[in-house]
């Protein structure tokens, strides 16, 4: 707020600021709005079922209880085994798609080949294909390798490529400047040699953006897992979560919330470490498209 | 799409004038196709051979038990009579042309009002964008509970000032609304699309438009609206193309009920394919999806130009 009234005293012309007062009412209402599902969840879960029906309802729950909590980590439903399962998925779809798109991306901004450009027409073509379009040959696939219930399904394609992330790393590649390469050249350097030693380093932030896009899509995945996983203990969260709704109706509100809460956890921990990063994704794929 | 185009073409080709041997060329290519072999034997595997087959299992009549069975176009004479092929379709639609301008407006407002680089405004840019990392298996449940007509959040608020609420998920009026203001939650990312887009727009406009003695509302009908035509026309696009890949969400929610009243259009394959295993049945499915994605691609290649303003002289 004093930064607001500070403004106002080097903007003479303006008397009082209506449309400011007007804009953040509505932006608080609107911030309300948006961060009360959370909240309700987040409360939700510390409840009784008979709480969580209270009326008028408590968003700080009195009693607090920990039972849901408890009952997903050691009751029927092995939420543990959900977590543990997906952070594995997680940190080798890490390492794919690392190893793969940089690759990619770095040949298509630096390298010289023939048929550079026209592959690359055809990597943008794959970003407008739906993977509904092709899922059912994929599973297929996937099965005469006998890889169904397992992870490798889940995996594997990352070490593939994935034409947005190496779309967004050739742009990010493109606008590292060619003196250092070129000093690196001169010395001998090979060109993996340059790609790790030089152009790593310096993209850092595009890197960065991709983990995080690339942990979000892993740790929220649902088709895939719903496709390919069939056995409980090799569930990932998201299917696990979504079990729970079949198993035990639609009555046990806390334990779902809470099953909501560790689901999205890590999510919003990233998201708060990492938040930049997210941002800076969305603007340059949203804008670059 | 137009700019990926040119970026990959303007790049400055360096030219070696001096000779190259033949074996260094043969080292270069190699080198290349070497550091795009990942990608590659993903794009033949994974998508063109996928691609391919899909098309090919659509000719069929195919259970993945028995051997398939030669049908010609017979799937798809049956798809143009299958009334849940047209209600999927419908339903499709309507989110596309009901909830995505909606969600698309709510973004715009989002953005016009956490326009500005203090700190406030950084706050609640990221809660409206926490929502939309979200997105996933426990926001959909916990749109089921926000939805419960008798004690989720939202009835409650209803009731409370005292007008009959209505029975959003397990009715089949309501639960098409119930979807798409849940949807209305993940706008966050377009928001931050249309920040990038509004940061883009010179001071000098409203600074002129002020002097002219244009109000709040001109500045915004006649200033933001045009400049940013371009970027709401994408986000259209995007968010269509989006729509008929919608699955998760509804899968979680409703599950396509009641009585089929939320079947999105992916979600109808899904039944088909891995639920009812008309795979034959379900591949035209997909080759339609294909089809109407493509289309939908070429109408913004025609359309992009004549419908909205671009700022001249930026390539």
């Amino acid at each position: 707020m004093a930064s607001s009234s500070a403004t106002m005293v080097y903007r003479p012309r303006k008397r009082f600021p209506f449309a400011q007062v007007l804009r953040y009412v509505a932006l608080t209402l609107l911030a309300f709005l948006f961060v009360t599902p959370l909240i309700w969840m987040f409360s939700t879960s510390f409840k009784t079922t008979g709480q969580a029906y209270h009326f008028p309802p408590e968003f700080i729950p009195s009693p607090l209880t920990f039972d849901s909590y408890t009952n997903l980590w050691t009751g029927s439903i092995p939420f543990n085994e959900f977590y543990l399962n997906t952070t594995v998925i997680v940190i080798f779809s890490e390492i794919g798609t690392l190893f793969s798109c940089t690759l990619a991306a770095y040949a298509f901004a630096r390298l010289r080949w023939w048929g550079r450009n026209i592959w690359f027409g055809v990597l943008l073509a794959t970003m407008m294909l739906p993977f509904q379009v092709i899922m059912i040959p994929v599973y297929i696939i996937f099965r005469s390798l006998g890889w169904l219930d397992s992870w490798l399904p889940l995996i594997i394609p990352t070490f593939l490529g994935n034409p947005f992330y190496i779309f967004l790393l050739r742009q990010f590649f493109l606008g590292l400047p060619r003196d250092l390469e070129d000093a690196a050249c001169v010395d001998g350097a090979g060109s993996l040699r340059i790609l790790w030693q030089i152009f790593i380093p310096l993209s850092k932030p595009v890197l960065l953006t991709v983990v995080m896009f690339t942990f979000v899509s892993a740790w929220n995945d649902f088709l895939g897992p719903l496709l390919y996983l069939t056995s409980i203990d090799k569930m990932t969260v998201s299917v696990g979560l979504s079990m729970f709704i079949g198993r035990q109706g639609a009555t046990n509100w806390p334990n779902l919330m809470a099953g909501a809460t560790l689901a999205l956890l890590p999510i919003v921990v990233m998201f708060l470490l990492f938040q930049k990063y997210f941002v800076k994704g969305i603007a340059l794929t949203g804008l670059k498209g | 799409m137009s700019e990926l185009k040119t970026a990959a073409i303007s790049q400055p080709q360096q030219t070696w004038s001096v000779r190259k041997p033949r074996n260094l060329n043969f080292r270069r290519n190699l080198e290349g196709y070497l550091y795009i072999l990942p990608w590659l034997i993903g794009f033949f595997v994974l998508t063109l051979g996928p691609f391919i087959a899909a098309f090919v299992i659509s000719l069929h009549s195919w259970d993945m038990l028995t051997p398939m069975k030669f049908i010609g176009l017979n799937n798809y004479q049956t798809l143009l009579k299958d009334p849940l092929f047209w209600k999927s379709l419908r339903i499709t639609l309507i989110f596309a042309l009901v909830g995505l301008p909606l969600q698309l407006a709510l973004a715009l407002l989002l953005a016009v009002l956490v326009n500005g680089k203090n700190r406030i405004n950084l706050a609640y840019r990221a809660i409206f964008f926490l929502p939309s990392v979200s997105s996933g298996v426990a926001t959909a449940i916990l749109w089921r509970w926000m939805l419960n007509p008798e004690f989720g959040l939202i009835n409650v608020g209803i009731r409370a000032v005292g007008v009959p609420p209505p029975p959003w998920l397990s009715s089949q009026g309501w639960a098409l609304p119930a979807v798409i203001f849940m949807s209305l939650w993940g706008v966050g990312s377009t928001m931050l699309i249309y920040l990038a887009g509004l940061q883009s727009i010179p001071d000098q406009l409203y600074e002129s438009a002020a002097i002219d003695g244009a109000n709040l509302w001109a500045k915004f009908r006649y200033i933001t609206l045009p400049m940013m035509s371009s970027t709401i026309f994408f986000t259209f696009i995007i968010g269509v193309i989006n729509t008929f890949q919608i699955f998760t969400q509804v899968y979680v929610l409703t599950n396509g009920g009641p009585n089929n009243a939320t079947l999105f259009y992916v979600l109808y394959m899904y039944q088909r394919s891995f639920q009812a295993f008309k795979m034959g049945y379900a591949s035209a499915l997909a080759w339609v999806l294909f089809l109407l994605v493509l289309v939908i691609t070429l109408i913004q290649f025609k359309l992009a130009g004549r419908w909205v303003y671009y700022e001249s002289g930026e390539e």
